[in-house]
């Protein structure tokens, strides 16, 4: 874990950010106020987290169920643990795949060890694309299955990082490394 | 997608899908994205401004790894009988340390991630899920991601 790699200040900057940037013309220098830090100093910090890939972008998320996506099915899939690796990374790779996970199986109940998020227009559409990541296992897959989520229960940002307690920003915070 | 008084036009789907690129670590970083795409950086916080208040924008800013952060995570699945459903839901999502659940179309029918503070947390989360619900709660850490990175057409 990169966690020791991480200072307070960073931490500080993490618990400030990770809702959000704030949609004024100079926003690292608006976080750099209210951290009593530097504006350059933020600026150099975020640059060598992501330099570090604790941070793995500075970017937008659209909302893809809002611009059509509305059928997102998690697949899943048994494949041979020697190939796993390998393939998982290929799967990862597709650009409608947009998490991808090894994970333990448990056995009887659940056989499946690589995990991939299908997003799509409809279902008809992910199933296209379940096919493709179907022929690109090929012989080292064994079985698998697809999950559609059919109902949101919860849904709150993963907030850490702060020593403190983080006061819940407006923005979501979707974490997805999980 | 049709249009609506709220809907994306050209000039926001271009922002979308230049800004899922990435965007500028800079003093004036929507200055510099604006010059890129041809319009004033107003403009581009204006639009911005629309496109979260419209939900059009799930989140904009740094993405951190989560275990970069700190914490542990950990997605867990249990089978729920049907009619017990709301209760075990409500039971579930109760918990702090629940972030997402989601219900799904499956003998497991409920699938949900756990993130808490140390290694030790999931377990005692977990457990503490189990003895309440009297269900089992099955756990899936990841072992290894593959995360090259989606991107939306929009």
């Amino acid at each position: 874990m990169t966690g020791t790699m991480i200072d307070q200040d960073d931490r500080r900057i993490i618990a400030a950010t990770q809702g959000g940037l704030p949609l004024v013309p100079a926003p690292y220098a608006a976080v750099a106020a209210d951290l009593g830090l530097d504006e350059a100093e933020v600026i150099a910090r975020l640059q060598a987290m992501l330099a570090r890939g604790i941070i793995r972008r500075i970017a937008i998320a659209p909302n893809h169920y809002a611009l059509g996506l509305r059928a997102n099915g998690m697949t899943v899939w048994d494949v041979d643990d020697a190939a796993a690796e390998r393939l998982g990374a290929r799967v990862g790779a597709l650009d409608f795949v947009s998490h991808c996970y090894l994970r333990p199986r448990a056995l009887p109940v659940w056989p499946y060890n690589l995990f991939a998020m299908v997003h799509g227009a409809t279902r008809e559409e992910v199933e296209g694309k379940r096919t493709r990541i179907r022929m690109l296992l090929g012989g080292a897959l064994k079985r698998d299955d697809v999950l559609y989520s059919t109902r949101i229960l919860k849904k709150t940002g993963l907030r850490l990082g702060a020593a403190a307690p983080v006061r819940p920003a407006k923005g979501k915070s979707d974490v997805s490394a999980v | 997608m049709k249009q609506t008084a709220c809907g994306p036009d050209s000039t926001d789907r271009a922002i979308l899908n230049a800004l899922q690129e990435g965007f500028p670590l800079v003093h004036r970083p929507f200055a510099a994205a604006a010059k890129a795409l041809g319009i004033s950086e107003s403009d581009l916080i204006r639009r911005l401004e629309r496109m979260q208040a419209a939900r059009l924008i799930t989140r904009f800013g740094p993405f951190y790894d989560a275990a970069a952060m700190g914490g542990a995570f950990c997605l867990c699945a249990m089978e729920v009988p049907p009619e017990r459903f709301e209760e075990v839901a409500e039971q579930v999502n109760a918990f702090p340390e629940v972030a997402h659940n989601y219900a799904r179309d499956h003998r497991l029918d409920m699938w949900f991630v756990l993130a808490t503070e140390t290694a030790a947390g999931i377990t005692t989360t977990a457990d503490a899920i189990e003895a309440q619900t009297g269900l089992v709660v099955l756990r899936f850490p990841k072992l290894r991601e593959f995360y090259i990175g989606f991107r939306v057409a929009a």
